[in-house]
């Protein structure tokens, strides 16, 4: 870096930001406390620019969504004790999504450590099953190699969140610092990676060689940059491709040979593929339950080709027959010269013809009838967004139809927690993601519930004058909660039932401008006023009560034993009316 | 089943709990954990010793290769090993008792390390099942075990071979590369058969 010379004796606060300008960053989300109060006095003197959130949950999503819509290492920062252990779901989100941050927290001087001392918590015990990595940092010439490490470990390999701990009294002792000298040691690959020639050439006998084949597509394609690789081999070998809820965007999903998103709430026609494919070819994605429904019988008749870059995920959920572990698009290289080209594929046709055999089950398909449902909120948002913004969703019912009828074309426009599933994600993450890419429409879709488990940010949102626009898809219910107690347990609707405030009321209250909308032919206009105002905006869409994803795997079941989509839902909601 | 894995670590604080956390988040009971110095300095020696499923192995490797203090990991159950276990036994026995106990401890090549006028300790090194021979043949001749107290075990592959650390080490000025790849010959080949 040029800015700092060589050699400067510094503060440890110092170097934490003189280390964190050096590794390129320019965002952090934080808030300040006691133990961490000497990193935010000397933030002034460095060119990087910090949000301060409302709760500190919200600062590692909103670092976490900077991550997934830009591709880099997103930053938190917060004091000790509850500072840190607020930061725990995040964390967990990360982790369970390979998202790469960094979380640095203050902690009491190394002198008091383990006396119980004022705001003390053992965070790095605390968060070691939740974290790629962390650090305890008792002096400040460790602070620089540390965090340098940090930042390596969370965007190698696999990606996932690091916390550094840094004690109050390293940030204020002094030490050497060079930027250079602190560089962390090559990051060591993990040592059972590997393909041989023999096992790719196997994978691409299988590919030649099958005849129902499917791609399933994860976030590694998104992660390892694979985009133009894995479309090359769908296109080249006619390959139907399926994607898991953070694969979403990984393949354009305007494109003939994209099926849409697989598992318990996919498209019977994508499940249906899956179960009767003779191949998988499965990139960067772990087998999921959510995605396999039942182990026992899934897919049985196809034989597996795994192509993943963590060896621990071979053969963990589902036994493979050939295994490629490393780089996605490094493997896909290597492969695809041994691909011949194909013409069209009659398991190709198949599918299209389930397709169609969908589309009299689609909501979207029926005439309005005076109801509003989220499918029409979130069909009619992706047409008058061009299908271009980032969508940032929180977890449930809104969660699902937005994987279902927003098709995302581009990777890195959906932003969601697919394996924690973390309620109120969607707001922070959001900021985080608009933050990273100010240039970008980005629009917030998220429950009644789940806005309201992090509501607080909104005045972060006024605060940073953030130009983002918020959708909740208000039903009155907790909605998933309710499907499941209507599916699994006699419709006993045990706490699902929420009262919220005014959303725009509480919108106005923060100074954000918003607008109600209960019927179909008000969703164009409000989303338009939405996307027109300068400065963030929030649309209540109060749809209908108990509408339910469709379809649906229950829990236990294989996948072609899904609950469909009624025939008609009219019939379902009538009594409503 | 049992599987033995030995884990070379850095030498830092806050290792073993990672080690032991893991095994305890994959819902694996470890039956026994050694760990001492290695023969490089800054780098521990772990054997872990596990009750898992036949099929676990290759999971738990891979899991704790993940663990950024791990230097290597082997999974020994496949290979000809040899297997120790350090026990000191202290047993109540007064000048009048003792005498059948030493000749048991000659019978197990055990070795008496402490006399008092009440009780004696003996210290036995051998495989698992050779200490609880020990322990039960002093049990059923009526003699009283004050305290036991047992290493766990420690594993060591036979024959040449020896961990990548060391190898790389070894011969220093080799490509990279070519040390990453396994020593096929080391491992098969060479396996000598003494006599445990």
């Amino acid at each position: 870096m040029s800015s700092t010379p060589q050699n400067t004796r510094l503060t440890g606060s110092e170097i934490v930001w003189a280390t964190l300008v050096g590794e390129g960053v320019t965002d952090v989300f934080g808030y300040p406390g006691g133990a961490i109060l000497p990193v935010y006095d000397a933030m002034r003197k460095f060119p990087v620019r910090h949000i301060l959130t409302r709760h500190e949950q919200g600062a590692t999503h909103m670092a976490d969504g900077y991550a997934r819509a830009s591709g880099k290492v997103g930053v938190a920062m917060a004091t000790s004790g509850p500072g840190a252990t607020n930061m725990v779901t995040g964390l967990a989100t990360a982790m369970m999504d390979s998202v790469p941050i960094v979380c640095i927290t203050g902690q009491v001087s190394s002198k008091v450590l383990g006396t119980d001392a004022f705001q003390e918590v053992d965070i790095t015990g605390i968060t070691l099953p939740i974290t790629k990595h962390n650090y305890l940092v008792t002096r400040a010439e460790d602070i620089a190699p540390a965090l340098r490490e940090a930042f390596l470990v969370a965007k190698s390999g696999r990606p996932g969140p690091v916390l550094v701990d840094i004690t109050k009294d390293a940030q204020q002792a002094t030490a050497e610092f060079n930027f250079e000298a602190a560089a962390p040691k090559p990051y060591r690959p993990h040592p059972m990676r590997g393909h041989s020639a023999d096992s790719i050439s196997d994978a691409a006998k299988l590919i030649r060689e099958a005849k129902r084949p499917v791609i399933l597509a994860g976030h590694g394609i998104i992660q390892s940059g694979a985009f133009e690789q894995v479309r090359t081999l769908a296109e080249r070998a006619q390959i139907p491709v399926a994607s898991t809820l953070l694969g979403l965007g990984a393949f354009p999903a305007s494109h003939e040979l994209s099926l849409g998103m697989m598992g318990m709430h996919g498209e019977a026609w994508v499940n249906n593929a899956i179960q009767n494919a003779d191949l998988l070819v499965a990139c960067g994605m772990r087998f999921d339950d959510r995605v396999t429904g039942t182990l026992a019988t899934y897919a049985p008749n196809a034989k597996k080709v795994h192509i993943e870059i963590d060896p621990a995920e071979i053969n963990k959920n589902v036994k493979v027959d050939v295994a490629l572990v490393g780089d996605l698009r490094q493997i896909l290289e290597i492969l695809l010269p041994q691909i011949p080209t194909c013409k069209s594929s009659p398991w190709v046709r198949e599918i299209n013809e389930m397709k169609g055999e969908c589309a009299v089950r689609d909501i979207r398909n029926l005439p309005d009838n005076g109801h509003l449902y989220a499918a029409h909120v979130i069909n009619d948002l992706w047409n008058a967004t061009g299908g271009k913004a980032i969508i940032v969703t929180d977890v449930g019912q809104h969660q699902m139809w937005e994987a279902q009828y927003y098709k995302h074309d581009e990777p890195r426009t959906l932003v969601t927690s697919g394996g924690l599933g973390t309620m109120g994600f969607a707001l922070p993450a959001a900021i985080g993601a608009k933050v990273a890419c100010p240039d970008k429409e980005v629009w917030v879709i998220a429950g009644d519930g789940g806005i309201q488990m992090t509501a607080c940010e909104l005045s972060t949102i006024a605060q940073e004058n953030l130009d983002l626009n918020i959708a909740i898809i208000n039903n009155g219910f907790l909605g998933m909660v309710r499907q499941w107690q209507e599916f699994f347990y006699e419709k006993n609707y045990a706490s699902s039932p929420i009262l919220s405030p005014d959303f725009v009321k509480l919108a106005d209250a923060h100074g954000i401008a918003g607008a109600t909308v209960t019927k179909r032919s008000e969703v164009l206009p409000a989303v338009k006023s939405a996307r027109e105002k300068k400065g963030p905006f929030l649309i209540n869409f109060h749809v209908e009560k108990e509408d339910s994803v469709y379809p649906m795997i229950p829990q236990g079941k294989a996948l072609h034993e899904m609950i469909r989509r009624p025939d008609n839902p009219l019939i379902e909601t009538a009594e409503d009316a | 089943m049992l599987h033995t894995f030995v884990a070379l670590v850095e030498d830092k604080p806050g290792v073993l709990t990672r080690v032991a956390s893991l095994f305890r988040r994959l819902n694996v009971n470890i039956v026994s954990l050694t760990v001492g110095r290695s023969e490089r300095e800054g780098v521990s020696r772990m054997t872990i010793v596990a009750e898992a499923s036949p099929t676990a192995g290759h999971r738990i490797t891979a899991s704790l290769y993940k663990l950024e203090n791990i230097l290597e990991v082997d999974d020994v159950g496949q290979y000809a090993c040899v297997t120790r276990e350090l026990a000191l036994i202290k047993v109540a026995a007064t000048p009048q008792t003792r005498s059948h106990i030493f000749e048991l401890v000659e019978v197990f090549r055990a070795r008496i390390v402490d006399l008092a006028p009440e009780s004696l300790m003996i210290e036995i090194t051998g495989v698992s099942s050779k200490i609880e021979g020990l322990i039960q043949v002093l049990m059923e001749s009526g003699d009283e075990i004050l305290e036991v107290a047992r290493t766990g075990r420690m594993v060591m592959r036979r024959g040449r071979h020896t961990s990548r650390v060391m190898e790389a080490m070894r011969i220093a000025g080799v490509p990279e590369a070519e040390i990453l790849e396994p020593n096929v010959t080391a491992e098969s080949g060479e396996e000598s058969q003494l006599p445990q």
